[in-house]
């Protein structure tokens, strides 16, 4: 609308009455903090890390009340168990020696194969009796056993047993069985000890048995001579399995948790505390001690982090019976803290010049006011924001040394040496490298997650805007 | 620029010295005596062995020695190899390493561009999410973890074809390299994929770009020309530190892929407490990263005409 056509009426004089009721404010003012809070709840990946993060905290610190396995209890009948229900195991009557089967009369003709290899008597893990039909020509024979089935290329597997007997035709395996799937191949040797070309095979699943005296010794059963055969007695209980010692792998992670997180948490905290105190020194003397102290943290920042964490884990040494734990906390103090003062430095330096801080101190306001009433909760978000990124890379550093055999000592868990024991037994068993590498990642993501919704929660800029 | 490089050249030998007397003393801070073992009871050997080593001087000459040996480039003999000078291991080991990290950074590099440029293209379409997971992924699981999982993967894909496509372990030939070498980038990678996402982000909405799409360029001259270019740079400047990381990341690769390489060398240096090659590594290492730091800084200035080497 142009000058021309504007019509001024009455009206368009009268006092706007309006006005004030428009710049009410929609809603109560709320601090820094409420208002980030606010804006952090809104983020959904920060709070589910949020959750995370408590559920972690809560299965490091009430877990081992709950689950009262002992983490460095080893029990060498069930090693590197995977995951499974809880299981029930029959009570059957003490083994009794099998004298086996021999033929009278060999054939002559017919395939050089052993021919309708079944069992004897019910598969259990106490014994698994094969007999099979002799194959003609043979001077003995082969039977081996395996864990999946050989047919494709004709893997037989775990070698049990050569007979050189061609009138015996049975054997009895009680090599180390459990309650999972077997291919059992029975193959003809001819007089040379040559193979056969074909072979007979079987599946045999065992059932899970153990004998009453068994039971008792293995503290299974409190007394063998009120069981009676036929009764299921309870096995000890690990829903993550057990690692190469036979140590229950929930109870160690519950543990190893303690010490990843206890690292991960305190370190970061305590090298905060001491960048802190250099970086606002510094800061605040500013001249010629800011450049002194400056130029040695960047002589510390130029170390290569991880070498110098070998080498002062090294230095400090462990004694017989500690854990580690107290020398990576230190090394890692010593090396980290640069990084920190350098960051605390520079917001006091950006502060400092800030126009506020100079009406303030106008105003009469002594340093000790300045500090605690704009200094820190102007940094106060920064430095959580790095504290929640530290953490992570704690965790690593920690998984780490673990893993090259530098880290927490032997019979302390933490997930970092839990993933080291169980990278060895890793094709066999995956369960005993994937729950701990599960857990670090877990938690490395949570803390990840949290600190870039931390960052936008705290960013002044962001405030009140979506 | 000469007096540039000059004085970051002279701040460098002066952090040099500083990693080497940080190791000199972290290593004699160590309880006991590096020379013990059952072959060395006897006193006459000790003595001896303590006079090779130089290890029966005071502690200030052997410090002398040490960072005069250090100046001419030599630094010293192993305590658990015999007759073997660190200088050797390390000329035999380190190219290893050094050919397994270049290639490392070069697929970390070159994927962290393409895929933070794509992300960025893609911002929040399918592209963006899948490429964000792996780049979580990358993060968040522990370089060992991934190192084993997919040397799991090469056995299961070597044996479903019942030949060996790709080798599990050892080093040699391309094939040997490929998988480590996308093992030890991956982190970084993530790390920079994740950077140039959030740079191209913000070049995009820049004043330059819209003069650039006012002036009537192609979304591809906008792109290769004005927004590549710039927002490269911040992915520049994280290099150094980076190659730093794969440093030692190489560590776990070289052990888990059983390369031969400096970094598994290290390892094994440091569970036998063999301190002249732990020392020496080290140095060397630090050295290292400290030339590439300034050698990133001075790449920096010819890639940015903004920034003036002073």
């Amino acid at each position: 609308m142009s000058a021309a056509e504007f019509q001024p009426t009455r009206e368009d004089f009268s006092r706007a009455e309006g006005a004030r009721e428009r710049h009410a404010l929609p809603r109560p003012s709320l601090s820094y903090w409420q208002d980030a809070w606010q804006r952090l709840r809104r983020n959904a990946r920060a709070m589910a890390s949020l959750w995370s993060i408590v559920a972690l905290a809560l299965f490091a610190v009430a877990g081992p009340w709950v689950w009262r396995a002992d983490p460095a209890a080893q029990d060498l009948d069930q090693i590197s168990q995977a995951p499974r229900l809880p299981t029930r195991a029959r009570i059957v009557d003490p083994f009794v020696a099998w004298p086996g089967v021999t033929v009278a009369t060999l054939p002559t003709d017919g395939p050089a194969v052993p021919r309708r290899l079944r069992l004897a008597d019910a598969a259990t893990t106490q014994s698994v009796r094969l007999i099979w039909e002799p194959a003609a020509g043979a001077a003995g024979y082969h039977v081996y056993r395996n864990v999946y089935d050989p047919s494709p290329d004709a893997a037989l597997g775990l070698p049990l047993v050569e007979i050189f007997d061609p009138r015996r035709v049975s054997f009895e395996d009680r090599f180390d069985l459990h309650a999972t799937r077997y291919w059992y191949s029975v193959v003809a040797v001819d007089a040379g000890g040559a193979e056969s070309k074909g072979y007979a095979v079987l599946v045999v699943e065992p059932a899970l048995v153990i004998s009453a005296a068994d039971a008792q010794q293995r503290g299974w059963l409190a007394d063998a001579a009120l069981a009676r055969v036929g009764d299921g007695v309870a096995l000890p209980y690990h829903p993550f399995g057990t690692d190469y010692l036979g140590r229950d792998m929930l109870s160690r992670l519950m543990h190893g948790a303690r010490i990843s997180l206890f690292i991960g948490v305190l370190a970061p905290l305590l090298f905060m505390l001491v960048g802190i105190v250099y970086g606002s020194a510094a800061g605040f003397a500013g001249g010629r001690v800011d450049q002194a102290l400056m130029r040695f943290a960047d002589f510390v920042v130029a170390l290569p982090f991880l070498l110098f964490m070998i080498l002062f884990k090294i230095a400090f040494g462990i004694g017989p019976g500690e854990s580690g734990i107290f020398p990576m906390l230190v090394a890692l103090v010593l090396l980290s803290w640069p990084s920190e003062a350098r960051l605390v430095r520079g917001q006091i330096l950006q502060i400092r010049n800030e126009g506020y801080i100079g009406a303030s101190r106008l105003l009469g306001a002594k340093t000790g006011y300045l500090v605690l009433r704009h200094m820190i909760p102007n940094t106060i978000g920064v430095i959580l924001v790095t504290l929640t990124f530290e953490v992570p890379r704690v965790i690593f550093t920690e998984a780490f040394l673990s893993f090259i055999g530098m880290g927490v000592a032997p019979p302390t868990p933490s997930w970092g040496s839990m993933s080291n024991e169980g990278i060895k037994t890793m094709l066999a068993h995956p369960h005993e490298l994937l729950f701990p590498a599960l857990f670090i990642s877990v938690t490395v993501l949570a803390f990840n997650l949290l600190g870039d919704g931390l960052r936008d929660a705290l960013d002044v800029r962001m405030r009140g805007r979506e | 620029m000469l007096v540039y490089i000059l004085k970051r050249l002279v701040q460098g030998a002066i952090t040099v010295w500083f990693i080497a007397t940080a190791t000199f003393v972290a290593m004699h801070a160590v309880p006991g005596d590096p020379l013990r073992g059952d072959k060395l009871a006897n006193e006459e050997i000790r003595a001896n062995l303590k006079a090779r080593y130089g290890l029966d001087r005071p502690l200030l000459e052997q410090y002398e020695l040490y960072i005069g040996g250090m100046l001419r480039g030599d630094f010293g003999l192993s305590y658990t190899q015999e007759n073997r000078r660190v200088n050797d291991i390390i000329r035999e080991n380190f190219p290893v390493s050094a050919t397994l990290g270049i290639l490392a950074l070069a697929v970390a590099t070159l994927g962290g561009i393409l895929w933070g440029a794509l992300t960025a293209l893609y911002r929040n379409r399918l592209p963006d999410v899948v490429i964000m997971f792996f780049v979580i992924v990358g993060i968040s699981v522990p370089s060992f973890v991934i190192a084993a999982l997919s040397q799991l993967g090469l056995v299961t894909l070597n044996s479903m074809f019942g030949r060996s496509l790709l080798p599990v372990a050892g080093w040699g030939t391309l094939w040997h390299m490929l998988v480590p070498s996308l093992v030890l980038g991956l982190s970084t990678m993530a790390y920079l994929t994740r950077l140039m996402r959030a740079s191209m982000l913000e070049i995009t909405s820049s004043d330059f770009v819209r003069t650039a799409r006012a002036k009537g360029l192609t979304p591809t001259q906008i792109f290769l020309k004005h927004q590549l270019r710039n927002a490269i740079l911040p992915v520049v400047t994280v290099l150094g530190p980076q190659i730093a990381l794969i440093t030692t990341g190489g560590f776990v690769v070289e052990l888990v892929f059983a390369i031969p390489g400096l970094g598994r060398y290290f390892v094994d240096a440091v569970q036998q407490l063999d301190y002249t090659v732990i020392m020496g590594t080290t140095v060397f290492y630090g050295a290292f990263l400290v030339l590439m730091v300034i050698f990133v800084d001075i790449l920096y200035g010819f890639i940015d005409p903004r920034v003036t080497l002073e």
